[in-house]
């Protein structure tokens, strides 16, 4: 069933479905909300079947492109991991693409046929970025999502076009230093290929180029991972831009950056040559714990949803990042299934937080009242599923990302980043009960007895309401079924654990 | 062992109400009726598992690994058995005293209080047959989300902050549990129960020992109210009566304090606990809680508060006792749990009367109100003699065995402290009893009579209970039998 | 010490212009010249790929009927050259993508002006 040509197919499906939305725009504007569902939906299906291929007992697909072999031609891998991380962004782009479609009418309803077309584009370079074998390649997959998202982050509110803008400065350096990282190793190495480099970097251990280039290349994806203390750009871009777009920025992109670092720093260097000059992995770990108590922080002190959801991916990717440095199997367990489990935590919330704007206008949690549980049950229900989720409380999916994360740092014997795991979890809490407990128990009318009248429901489309459905029922059942999900991550693992 | 799903269906049983407690909320009487079969279902179920506790089977059921080698996974032993026959038996007195309760004070939003009370009792008595620190930490938690809704029920802003402070404490709690449990997988490979403990085999230092068993006291303390820790629990007082008698003199705190016992005897074991001096941490804590609390206690003029920091000092009898290392302060400490519940919870239940009837909850203005409510002040006053220690109630019989307990230790100071709370007891319950019996009340008190039969008679049942238990603790149910068993299977491991 | 100079001057070429790339990002308040600035980022990376295929006493990698390919030392490495062709390729987009933002912000507070912008925004 499953070609030798997958690992090509889902990418070409992406680049077709961007050509095929604006020439299908010109006969019908409406067809490229359902293009664009379509071409997701076929993405993740191929997905699921590769995975499903991979789990029973499948061998890595290494695609040659132009049947040239590596280390000359640029290959795709997908083993288990890329697999893996495949299956999690297309299906939850699939889901937030279908909520997109009232918000899409409502926000820019002239827009539709680019939006679209640029979602298909953005999620193009991220397949690239999780499948290619290779380095250069990675780059130019690297920008393909980077200028594909900073679009969608313009298309937004007023102050969307500046944020965007000012994200595609700090990017754009960040993918330059990349590329600046990858040319040092391509001088000691002479060659691109991951798994060709990986086999050569323990001859040129100790060159200086090797060490200048894992700098170059950690700040340069630190950046797009909004690794502490590069995340500058991030708050105002996921506020400012449209809901559609932020829900599908949010939990996708930094994702993807963090699986780009996992590949660097565990499956091309490997965790003894990275630190063998500096301690590379105990850096990343305390900038990571540094950065998931700051993003938390900031996001009690913010009083938009959208704002505070941004700030809290912040804390998130820190966790993903800390499960990489911590460079054990429990963290790297802990890494990944928190990539699954924050892309769906995180895209319940937007979509919430996309609900909320498109019923009433605005997002800002002091306005937010027990009228809202009224009026949205099952929106609420959602928020507050993720929320707990989020909080870590057993046994929703989050609690579990945190445990492996919590075994992995004991195991490391790191009781600075266990304490950083409690202690963020607790201002999770913090930020989560403070909305949790004004949509269920905050009531306008008991402090001003004229508005004594029963709130009718007024519940969202059910193009909306399904979507955040499902990923909040995922959450259980990630979070029960979640040794099935461990167990092929085990398979996972990079050489050496 | 043997392998069964009636303990599954037991824990289950109350969480499949809820649904039907959700659906039929236009219909109070239906609803209630959903919500006393539930009860007396679930007590059924764990009653049928009794027989094979007394003979000590441990009945398991594995339902799936929820991380790899970490099985969700029932197990119940006698302990369990022990504490989850309190906790249904208790339920289906307070699902009648709610009733009574809840429509006496026109609650509103009674169908969310009736289902989270259902999610509290499959949590609690989950807890009970946890057969593993994941399994428990599971319930546990959710023990803590489901009773937020109860503590905020009124949703007063005293209410709300108290739902802070509760979730503040619990949550904090939950993550040191989740610390101790990483740290102990890590270091023994498995988070399972064992009568005896988990650590025979492995080399700890001191240090470990100390900060990993603080952690664990930081992760269950909060539930058993353990200085400085418990001021929680006065917050909580906030909540309508039936949850405060239930969950905040049975469920909820006896879920600490059975964590604790099973930390101290089934995850350390009485050998860790002597050689690393964690037995003498465990004590000075429950020793000055127990002080402290019954001196705190005096200084409450409101009675729920009043009954909350004594339930602060008697649950660190039960600390205490679990600390001595001795068989027979395991035993009373264990009966401890099942003695302080009956007569706590009958407590609770005339506060909420005197609260529905009289719309009193102040000490000071409670002069005279045995006149009007007889029973209930009778039924209190068999509440507050027994946590005193007076025979034949069986707050005395669960003394005496702490008593004997630290004397077979050779420890004095325990049995000193046992004797002083016992006079700062009849301290601060005296002048409730006086003030009703003995002091003229105001003229507006003729107007009232007893309160509603259905608050009534379940708090004149757990009365009855207590006297009952005080003369013959093996009726029924075998309680005494089953705190020997513990307490032996902990000293004496197969 | 010179030598160290001397022998790395490429290198200190690109470190001089990304340098000022970044100077122009960081410093400048007007918003063209931080994408003048960008662009100058780029090209000191684009320099340095280019720098590193050169080999002495070799050719452009133009095949050349005089210089045998079978000798790789005849020519310059091609596939830094390449790769930058690409590299060029995705700079131009990424300046028009930021042009195009540009215009966007300017047509709403028509300034491009950092300093004016913010106070615009607040």
């Amino acid at each position: 069933m499953i070609g030798p040509d997958l690992p090509a197919l889902i990418p070409f499906i992406y680049l077709a479905f961007a050509v095929l939305i604006p020439l299908a725009g010109l006969w019908k504007r409406e067809l490229s909300y359902g293009l664009a569902v379509l071409g997701t939906g076929l993405a993740s299906a191929f997905s699921l079947a590769g995975f499903i291929n991979y789990l029973s007992g499948g061998e890595t697909i290494r695609y040659l492109f132009g049947g040239w072999q590596p280390p000359i031609g640029i290959e795709f891998v997908y083993d288990g991991l890329a697999a893996f991380v495949i299956l999690v962004i297309n299906t939850v782009a699939f889901l937030v693409l279908i909520h997109s479609r009232h918000i899409a009418t409502a926000e820019f309803p002239h827009k539709k046929i680019a939006y679209y077309s640029v979602t298909m584009l953005l999620m193009l370079g991220f397949n690239g970025m999780v499948l290619t074998g290779d380095l250069f390649n990675l780059y130019v997959f690297l920008e393909i999502s980077s200028l594909s998202s900073y679009a969608l982050i313009a298309i937004g509110e007023k102050r969307a076009a500046y944020s965007a803008f000012r994200y595609l400065i700090i990017g754009t350096v960040g993918g330059s230093l990349y590329l600046l990282g990858v040319g040092f190793l391509y001088t000691v190495t002479g060659t691109l290929n991951i798994i060709d480099m990986h086999e050569m970097l323990p001859q040129v251990l100790g060159n200086s180029a090797v060490i200048t280039a894992l700098v170059l290349m950690v700040i340069g994806i630190g950046i797009k991972a909004a690794l502490f203390p590069l995340h500058g750009w991030l708050p105002d871009s996921y506020t400012f831009a449209s809901s559609s777009s932020s829900a599908l920025i949010a939990p996708i992109g930094t994702k993807v950056a963090a699986y780009v670092l996992l590949r660097v720093l565990l499956f091309l260097f490997g965790a003894e040559i990275i630190n063998a000059d500096l301690p590379i992995t105990e850096i990343i770990g305390v900038l990571a714990g540094i950065g998931i108590l700051f993003g938390s922080v900031m996001a009690i002190a913010q009083s938009e949803l959208k704002k505070m959801l941004a700030y809290s991916s912040v804390s998130q990717i820190g966790y993903i990042i800390m499960g990489i440095s911590l460079a054990n199997p429990f963290g790297f367990i802990g890494a990944v299934l928190h990539i699954l489990n924050h892309a769906l935590m995180k895209a319940c919330l937007f979509l919430v937080a996309g609900n909320l704007r498109l019923k009433e206008g605005h997002s800002n949690i002091l306005e937010f009242d027990d009228s809202y549980r009224k009026k949205y049950p099952w929106t609420m229900a959602a928020f507050t599923t993720a929320a707990l989720s989020m909080v870590g409380l057993p046994p929703l999916a989050g609690f579990f990302s945190k445990w492996y994360l919590a075994l992995g740092t004991i195991d490391n014997s790191n009781w600075f980043l266990l304490a950083i795991i409690l202690i963020s979890s607790l201002l999770n809490a913090v930020y989560f009960f403070r909305i949790i407990e004004k949509i269920y128990l905050k009531n306008p009318a008991k402090e001003n007895e004229s508005t004594g009248t029963d709130i009718p429901r007024d519940e969202v489309k059910p193009s909306m309401l399904y979507p955040m459905a499902i990923m909040a029922l995922a959450l259980i059942a990630v979070g029960i079924l979640n040794v099935y999900i461990v167990s092929a991550i085990t398979t996972m693992f990079p050489a050496g654990f | 062992m043997e392998i069964s799903y009636i303990p599954l269906f037991a824990v289950l049983v109350s969480l499949a109400a809820v649904p039907f407690i959700l659906l039929s909320g236009k219909k109070p009487n239906l609803r209630e009726f959903w919500t006393v079969l539930a009860g007396v279902v679930k007590f059924l179920l764990v009653l049928s598992l009794l027989p094979g506790a007394l003979e000590g089977k441990v009945v398991e059921l594995t339902l799936f690994e929820i991380a790899p080698n970490l099985p969700l996974k029932l197990s119940v032993d006698t302990f369990g058995v022990f504490f989850a026959l309190i906790a249904s038996g208790l339920w289906i007195f307070t699902s009648f005293y709610s009733i009574g309760y809840m429509r006496g004070h026109g609650e509103k939003k009674q169908t969310r209080y009736y289902a989270s009370f259902a999610i509290c009792l499959s949590s609690t008595i989950g807890i009970a047959f946890s057969g593993n620190l994941l399994t428990f930490l599971i319930f546990y938690e959710m023990l803590t989300i489901a009773t937020y809704p109860l503590v905020i029920h009124n949703e007063s802003k005293e209410a709300i902050s108290a739902g802070r402070k509760y979730l503040a404490y619990t949550l904090t709690a939950g993550l040191l549990l989740i610390a101790a449990l990483g740290v102990t997988y890590s270091i023994t490979g498995t988070l399972d129960f064992k009568a005896g403990g988990i650590f025979g085999d492995v080399e700890l230092t001191k240090t470990m020992a100390v900060t990993l068993f603080m952690l664990f006291l930081g992760g269950v303390g909060v539930k058993a109210g353990i200085m400085p820790l418990h001021s929680w629990l006065p917050s909580a007082m906030a909540a309508p009566t039936p949850v405060s008698a239930l969950l905040h003199a049975v469920a909820v705190v006896k879920s600490g304090v059975f964590a604790i016992i099973r930390v101290v005897g089934f995850v350390f074991g009485p050998d860790v606990m002597a050689n690393f001096g964690l037995n003498e941490i465990l004590m000075v804590i429950a020793g000055i809680t127990i002080i402290v609390a019954s001196l705190l206690a005096f200084n409450q003029d409101n009675l729920k508060r009043r009954l909350a920091y004594s339930t602060v000092g008697h649950l660190s009898y039960i600390v205490l006792g679990a600390a001595m290392l001795t068989p027979l302060g395991l035993t009373g400490s264990i009966m401890h749990i099942a003695t302080h519940a009956t007569m706590k919870i009958t407590l609770f239940f005339c506060a909420g009367a005197i609260y529905v009837n009289l719309h009193k909850q102040n000490i000071s203005s409670l002069n005279g109100i045995a006149k009007v409510m007889p029973w209930t002040m009778a039924a209190f006053t068999i509440g507050s003699l027994g946590l005193a220690g007076v025979p034949p109630i069986n707050g005395f019989v669960s003394k005496w065995y702490l008593a004997s307990g630290a004397l077979q230790g050779d420890m004095i100071v325990p049995v000193l402290i046992l004797i002083i709370s016992g006079f700062l007891n009849i301290g601060y319950f005296f002048p409730i009893i006086h003030r009703a019996y003995f002091k003229k009340g105001g003229e507006e008190l003729s107007k009232y009579g007893e309160a509603s039969p259905f608050m009534v008679v379940p708090l004149m049942g757990t009365a009855v209970l207590s006297v009952i238990f005080g003369m013959f603790p093996d009726l029924f149910f075998h309680f005494f039998d089953m705190a020997t068993s513990i307490a032996s299977s902990v000293f004496n491991p197969q | 010490m010179l030598d160290f100079f001397m022998g790395h001057y490429a290198y200190w070429f690109t470190i001089i212009i990304l340098a000022i790339g970044l100077y122009g990002m960081l410093m400048k308040r007007n918003l063209v010249k931080k994408v003048i600035g960008l662009s100058i980022f780029q090209a000191g990376v684009i320099l340095f790929f280019v720098s590193i295929a050169s080999k002495h006493g070799a050719s452009v990698p133009v095949k050349d009927a005089a210089l045998p390919v079978s000798d790789v030392a005849n020519y310059m490495n091609a596939l830094p050259h390449t790769l930058m062709l690409t590299a060029i390729v995705v700079g131009v987009a990424t300046l028009g993508v930021a042009f195009a933002l540009l215009v966007a912000i300017y047509n709403r507070y028509h300034t491009l002006d950092e300093q004016e912008l913010l106070e615009k925004i607040q």
